[in-house]
């Protein structure tokens, strides 16, 4: 792939490297975008993980004094924050950008400089929000923004509440985006949309609730921000505000992002559990409907956030009603997922622990959830730990035992060389029993009255021991993932060679050679059913065994056919536009003129140099 | 060869749908717009009477005013027609004019929203004096934000016009700001209908 050096305008040499460490700043690949997602989502769960550690450790004995009654509030509300917008949503959309391409049959998005945008944006909003515990404070109003405490916190934690979460979520919008129109419009030819992947599927109803929550969640952003920063007063009471406005605001942006938190979990776990139980996906149609019917219905059931704020028994019932609802397609899944198990011949590789891991933790916490819906209930449940078990059953057990099953999945595909599976296996158990530690317990402390939030609890409550108990779980987890990082390591200096199809799949992306060669596929392919790539390799047999297909069969892959392929070139303007985004919020933090039009300049004249940039330099063709 | 012509079957033209990309892209941004109009055009609906000692709306709006300059937008659609219909048949100077004439029009409506919001600030109503002042500035600020973008991209249009970078097998860019612009001009019949046109009392 030697490209000619291209000068554009005379200013710039157009960036052509497609190897070495300065490729990564101006790439536009697919797979490498994803990679720099799963690394620097991995290194944000690290830090998202140690200020967990940190507060288990406050709480571990009571009257703790390893943290500050600020410091605790700043670090349970950067947990949050973290976990949720820097790791679970980015290790999605790495999953997503690698791997969306390669299971629809297509050679990167549909916009690939908009794809790197969204990743430097991501990157420089997630250490835009960091950068504040060196100026005065991080965030420390929960990663909810309850208004209107937040208007009112002095330091300038929450302006970079306000501002970072915008910048996040102009990257995921752009992602969101990308990943629509890619999944509408790049399917190989016969990959219709009921052949879809189910992993393609949830990312696509992913992308449509992104796109259309997001939005509602900039508007209470930019209210927060004016409140804070030019004494507007959307949530001040004294001044006739209502700060009921941001909780509607907030949890009609907030539901919706707890399905785009777990579907794609969902996706993974349906394309590892068929692949690994040997049988076709058990209800197929039923399980896509059930996440569209999830997306639809996400939008409807957002005040069950707000049983105890006093909407009235009428909006009550009617959301306590919807979420009942909302359990069934949820419900469906989980039948659809122990279908496919059920008689099938299972192989219990890491990727597969996992992915049971998922759905068994994700049962206990989908079923803490519909007690939620019970609004007398509820009220009792309100803001105590409970709660807490409640969303790191779902958001632990389901959403990051899923990536996880997922890194393990993919990762021959992405690096060529399979993970160890003693290794993967120690960490799953550690993991699994580290995590049941941590979270089971506190079902029993809300159910005793242990209100979240709190930094220090008096002698004497009851709940000494099951918190002792919660902070040795949060360190076996740390543990498992020490081991994790382990296996990586290990892994990468024994390489074992992965061979395309390490798993015996079903999905197109194992059809090409591990890694991924830059172009995907050498020939785009034709796809004649759900499930090609198997139906290649086997034949049902009158019995219903299938079997194997040796001549003419998958995997005629020929590595010398990549002519005439083109690829999107190389850009430095994604990042330089990017850029200009943490100036301009920073400016507008200090309210500094100068700053916001830098920033601003930056960002414009950044997007209209990459307007004028044809997207495949000269030499190397496009039409 | 046989390769060869599979890329032709599937070149970069292709698409599943036959829809263009950047078509199905900006529909899916108009509709994650959408959304947030309506976000902030609900905060309007659940402020609007909440005025506190500051000046009501049935005080401070100038109806007659505000309609013209609101027709001045309206007309901007047509023009941004013209545009479009003007580099389909490969009129260059046609799509000049009415570029400026639609990015004319533009400003001259947010030539008339710095006059109203500066005649308010001088009335008493600011964002700081109720409610009501924070969501009406917000509001119609965030849909003049988007007009003065919409303006920036007509005369980039212009600008490539001009340096002979648009030829008429680009309309597809014309189009995709007008469609950008038939949005935000539609956003305005709206905000004027719930903000100016429907009584407090």
């Amino acid at each position: 792939m030697a490209v000619a050096a291209y000068r554009q305008r005379g200013l710039f040499a157009r960036p052509s490297a497609t190897s070495g460490w300065k490729s990564w700043f101006t790439t536009v690949d697919h797979k490498k975008i994803g990679i720099m997602y799963g690394v620097t989502a991995f290194f944000f769960f690290i830090i998202g993980g140690l200020e967990a550690i940190a507060v288990r450790l406050q709480l571990a004995q009571p009257n703790g004094d390893v943290l500050s009654n600020d410091l605790y509030n700043q670090f349970f509300t950067m947990h949050g924050l973290t976990m949720i917008f820097m790791v679970v949503m980015p290790m999605g959309v790495a999953l997503m950008n690698y791997f969306i391409p390669l299971m629809i049959g297509a050679r990167d998005v549909a916009f690939p400089r908009l794809n790197a945008f969204s990743y430097w944006v991501f990157l420089l909003g997630g250490i835009f929000i960091y950068s504040s515990f060196f100026l005065g404070g991080a965030p420390d109003g929960g990663w909810f923004g309850y208004a209107p405490l937040s208007r009112t916190l002095p330091s300038h934690g929450m302006d970079f509440y306000a501002i970072g979460l915008q910048i996040l979520g102009i990257a995921s919008l752009a992602g969101a985006i990308n990943f629509v129109v890619t999944i509408i419009n790049m399917r190989a030819p016969g990959m219709t949309l009921l052949r879809m992947p189910v992993f393609i599927w949830m990312s696509l109803v992913t992308s449509f609730l992104l796109v259309f929550a997001m939005p509602v969640l900039s508007i209470a952003l930019f209210q927060l921000m004016f409140d804070r920063l030019f004494e507007a007063n959307f949530f001040n009471p004294a001044a006739g505000g209502d700060p009921l406005l941001w909780q509607h605001l907030f949890w009609v942006f907030g539901h919706p992002e707890v399905y785009i938190l777990i579907l794609p979990a969902m996706g993974i776990v349906s394309e590892i559990i068929p692949v690994f139980s040997r049988k076709p996906l058990f209800g197929y149609a039923a399980i896509v409907f059930a996440g569209a019917a999830i997306g639809f219905m996400g939008w409807g059931v957002w005040a069950h956030h707000m049983f105890a704020v006093g909407l009235g028994p009428i909006a009550n019932s009617a959301f306590a009603l919807s979420t009942m609802f909302i359990a069934v397609p949820t419900g469906v899944k989980i039948f659809n997922w122990l279908g496919t198990m059920w008689g099938g011949s299972l192989r219990f590789t890491t990727p597969m622990l996992f992915a049971i891991g998922f759905v068994s933790m994700f049962v206990i916490g989908g079923l803490s959830g519909v007690s939620h819906s019970i609004v007398p209930h509820d009220a009792q449940q309100t803001d105590t730990y409970y709660i807490v078990a409640h969303f790191h059953y779902v958001l632990f057990g389901g959403a990051l035992f899923g990536v996880m099953a997922g890194i393990y999945y993919w990762w021959p595909k992405i690096f060529g060389h399979m993970l160890s599976e003693g290794l993967g296996k120690l960490n799953f158990w550690l993991w699994f029993i580290g995590f049941n530690l941590t979270f089971a317990p506190m079902h029993i402390l809300g159910l005793q009255g242990m209100p979240r939030r709190i930094a220090s609890y008096p002698d004497g409550m009851g709940w000494n021991m099951w918190n002792f108990v919660e902070t040795i779980g949060a360190f076996v987890i740390a543990v498992s993932v020490l081991v994790f990082l382990a296996n990586v390591a290990i892994s990468r200096r024994k390489k074992v060679e992965a061979g395309d199809d390490p798993w015996d799949a079903r999905t197109l992306e194992w059809s090409i050679p591990s890694p991924t060669p830059e172009y995907n596929f050498a020939r785009v392919p034709m796809v004649h059913a759900r499930d090609d790539f198997w139906h290649k390799k086997y034949i049902d047999t009158p019995d219903g065994e299938p079997s194997r297909v040796f001549a003419g069969g998958a995997n005629g892959h020929d590595e010398h056919e990549d002519h005439g392929v083109h690829l999107p070139s190389p850009s430095y303007f994604p990042l330089a536009a990017a850029f200009g985004l943490p100036v301009l919020s920073y400016g507008t933090i200090y309210h500094s003129v100068v700053g916001m039009i830098a920033g601003a300049l930056i960002l414009v004249l950044g997007l209209f140099a990459w307007a004028l940039e044809p997207q495949f330099a000269e030499g190397e063709g496009g039409h | 060869m046989a390769t060869k012509e599979a890329f032709a079957d599937v070149g970069h033209d292709y698409t599943s749908t036959g829809l263009n990309h950047t078509k199905v892209a900006m529909w899916s941004f108009l509709g994650s717009d959408c959304l947030f109009f309506g976000a902030m055009i609900s905060t309007y609906l659940l402020y609007r009477t909440r005025t506190l000692s500051g000046p009501t709306p049935h005080e401070i709006y100038d109806i007659p005013f505000t309609s013209v300059s609101s027709f001045v937008l309206l007309m901007s659609s047509l023009t941004m027609v013209l545009a479009l219909a003007a580099i389909q048949r490969g009129d260059h100077r046609g799509l000049r004019i009415w570029l400026f004439a639609t990015a004319f029009l533009g400003t001259t409506f947010i030539g008339g929203q710095i006059y109203e919001f500066t005649t308010f600030v001088e009335e008493g109503l600011k964002l700081s004096t109720s409610p009501f002042g924070s969501a009406f500035f917000m509001l119609t600020g965030l849909h003049g934000a988007h007009v003065t973008v919409g303006i920036l991209m007509l005369l980039s249009l212009a600008g490539l016009s001009f340096s002979g970078k648009l030829n008429q097998e680009d309309s597809l860019k014309v189009e995709m700001i007008g469609l950008y612009w038939h949005f935000v001009d539609i956003v305005w019949i709206i905000i004027f209908t719930v903000v100016y046109l429907i009584p407090t009392e």
